[in-house]
């Protein structure tokens, strides 16, 4: 066991991401991610990795890409303006098929916005950010050591599903300092992409296996083959027929979405007599379980369910929870993003959204109102 | 020595027609090209080295066999 | 072709470029250059973005990307200093190098990282079918540009030497064989390297310009080429509607990726 010590939640995602084997970051400086970047730049060399400060946004993401095709886990990390700029070769990723980390540190949009005040504002962006149909993985930790617990997830993920995966920090959790103690190498479990035990004349470079994801080969090793963004057949040349079209697309949502039970990571306080739920994630959760306690102090039957996995957003998990309460109380640092998805599943007469979107981040009381009204209303 | 012509590969540019020294070249009525004088061809391979579309090449016969 | 044969995906044949593309023809030149240096075909990978140049790299039998617009050096940044043992060659064109890939262009030359950059130079955009780019021809004519282009084109040699290039060279599709000597030279600089391959588009600049057909439009680059050399003893008019072909530049500095190399090793060797 590691002894206890105060970090960062920039710094906790960084060591989470290199005890998962991130060896590469390419990356460029944003407000409120640098520290991601100046952590790897130290510490990359140190063990034998390889740091990049790239000439933009956009070039980190290519840079990473680029990374990982060559057989390295990769990582870049950014906020707002940053992530809307990688927003294309995110998608490229998700085509081609590249497991990489983009660590996106929410700040206050849009545009320039606040640089250094918190929001939940990619939310949807996440989701939809780059064009084109596609599955999604997003994980947003609500603490610094779930910081380092939501890097490993995160690189797992993308190595396992073959896919670009995004830690959504919010300036709240990435600036924070918390005294955390971090597991041992040892108790870290680590994910490699699946390799081909194919000859190289046998190996089609993107033909699924039965979990859906094909096997990867790094370039070096004989395996050559076509990456491309076009639709493409087995063997990655371009196929632009409509057979294909369907069958990756789908692919592309359904090797995700058949394990969304391994990928749904949330945390439940309070939930077992619960009549009043709150759903919350990230930063937010924290003022949240806050109120919830609070109230529970009162006597409110109140509970607080945690998202950790945004996307896929973990529609049966939600609804099940749901059911049993009468109110459901959707605090977010955001004009409203999780709570659309929310009232998808869960019945909208219910939902009550709370919404702070000042570059504040949650006061216990803002949350602790609205679960007492839902208290006093549904008397 | 010989030119060997893939039809399915060439399409008919022109380019080899215009730059060979001995006129051996022309276009049939496929528009595909094809060696119209091949006793001209010194096998320069100026041909091969201009064609686009790796259609046209010089072949070495190895010593001993009729070119 | 006999030698080049195993460096093309033969299945994917024929290419999509248009009779008398001269993107072909300077793709026969590379792997030309590719086959005379024997580069290892594992640990070779070529890497291009979009655009006719681009597709070149699906027909390459090699570890091959194709990217997105402009973005083939940052992936080719990565991959190389990823595995700095691959050999990494990025295609591109006159529009996805300079204008969208601008950026990542100079960069990678300010860094002279070692990648070889062959940039296919028809002056014009023409997957999207003719639209003028940072190096068509001031005056020429395009499709968003009716009445011929009111720019100046970049002078993209000066530019890559500026920025920090320490190969840089010119060849043209009618000079096939010395544009595969260039690519020997640049692929074996260690440090980036640039060749400008200027090749014909007869479809849409040769039509658009009235450059006449592939042949005549080859039959140009041979009129209008200067040798690099000669051309240092030629006066101004003499050289007024030339280009320059042959080797522009060669330096020596320090490459990024072996010098990164060396802060890891100190770093790890000066570590418990």
């Amino acid at each position: 066991m590691n002894k206890a010590r105060l970090m960062q939640g920039n710094e906790a995602c960084t060591e989470g991401a290199l005890a998962a084997g991130v060896r590469f970051f390419a990356g460029y400086p944003i407000t409120p991610s640098t520290e991601v970047a100046e952590l790897s730049a130290e510490k990359l060399p140190k063990l034998g990795g390889k740091f990049i400060q790239m000439e933009d946004e956009i070039a980190s993401m290519g840079a990473v890409c680029g990374a990982s095709l060559a057989g390295m886990k990769a990582m870049t990390a950014t906020s707002g303006p940053g992530f809307s700029l990688k927003q294309e070769l995110i998608g490229y990723a998700a085509m081609a098929e590249i497991p990489v980390v983009i660590v996106n540190v929410q700040r206050s949009g849009p545009s320039t916005g606040l640089p250094t005040a918190p929001s939940q504002g990619d939310v949807m962006q996440t989701r939809w950010g780059t064009h084109g149909d596609r599955g999604v993985i997003a994980l947003s930790p609500g603490s610094v050591r779930e910081a380092f617990d939501v890097a490993v997830h995160a690189v797992n993920f993308a190595e396992r599903f073959r896919t670009p995966v995004v830690i959504l920090m919010d300036e709240v959790i990435g600036h924070m300092r918390e005294k955390v103690t971090l597991p041992t190498q040892e108790e870290i479990e680590i994910v490699d992409r699946k390799r081909t035990t194919l000859p190289p004349e046998e190996f089609q470079a993107y033909k699924p296996d039965g979990d859906e994801v094909p096997a990867m080969m790094p370039f070096g090793e004989g395996y050559y083959h076509h990456v491309t963004g076009l639709m493409h057949n087995h063997s990655g040349q371009p196929a632009l027929d409509s057979k294909t079209t369907k069958e990756v697309l789908s692919r592309l949502h359904t090797k995700i979405d058949r394990a969304i039970d391994d990928i749904t990571l949330y945390t439940e306080h309070f939930l077992e007599d619960a009549e009043i739920l709150v759903i919350t994630y990230g930063g937010s959760a924290r003022a949240a379980l806050a109120a919830v306690k609070q109230a529970r102090e009162q006597g409110v039957k109140v509970g607080m369910l945690k998202l950790i996995t945004i996307w896929p957003f973990p529609k049966e998990m939600v609804q099940t929870v749901a059911a049993k309460a009468k109110k459901v109380i959707v605090p977010e640092m955001n004009y409203g993003q999780l709570v659309g998805e929310i009232e998808r599943y869960v019945d909208q007469g219910k939902v009550i959204p709370v919404n702070r979107y000042d570059g504040h981040l949650f006061h216990p009381n803002d949350i602790l109102t609205p679960i007492l009204e839902a208290q006093g209303g549904s008397k | 020595m010989a030119l060997a012509i893939n039809q399915k590969l060439c399409k008919g540019c022109g380019i080899c027609i215009e730059f060979c020294p001995k006129k051996v070249l022309a276009l049939s009525d496929k528009g595909k090209v094809y060696a119209a004088h091949p006793d001209l061809c010194i096998n320069c391979g100026l041909c091969e080295l201009r064609c686009p579309d790796f259609a046209i090449q010089v072949i070495k016969e190895s010593k001993g066999e009729k070119s | 072709m006999e030698g080049i044969e195993k460096y093309l995906r033969k299945s994917a044949l024929p290419h999509i470029w248009c009779p008398g593309c001269g993107n072909g023809i300077v793709l026969a030149a590379m792997l030309r250059a590719i086959d005379k240096l024997q580069l290892d075909q594992q640990k070779t990978v070529i890497v291009s973005g979009i655009g006719c140049s681009s597709r070149a790299s699906g027909y390459m039998n090699f570890n091959t990307v194709h990217t997105a617009h402009g973005r083939a050096l940052p992936f080719a940044t990565g991959i190389k200093l990823a595995n700095p043992e691959l050999n990494v060659i990025v295609i591109t064109g006159d529009g996805d190098c300079t204008a969208i890939g601008g950026n990542h262009f100079i960069h990678s030359a300010r860094r002279n990282i070692d990648i070889t950059t062959i940039i296919f130079n028809n002056g014009i955009y023409g997957m999207t079918g003719g639209q003028y780019s940072p190096l068509s021809p001031q005056n020429s004519k395009a499709t968003t540009a009716p009445y011929g282009v009111g720019e100046r084109p970049f002078d993209i040699g000066n530019l890559a030497i500026a920025a920090g290039a320490t190969y840089v060279a010119r060849g043209t599709a009618f000079h096939a064989t010395q544009l595969t000597d260039l690519v020997v030279s640049a692929i074996e600089n260690k440090g980036f390297s640039v060749v400008d391959a200027i090749t014909q588009c007869p479809i849409a600049y040769g039509r658009k310009n009235k450059m006449g057909p592939a042949a005549q439009m080859m039959k140009w680059q041979r009129d209008h080429a200067v040798m690099a050399k000669a051309a240092a003893k030629m006066t101004p008019e003499a050289l007024q509607d030339k280009f320059l072909i042959g080797e522009l530049h060669r330096s020596v500095a320090p490459e990024y990726v072996a010098e990164y190399e060396k802060l890891v090793a100190r770093l790890q060797g000066g570590e418990a």
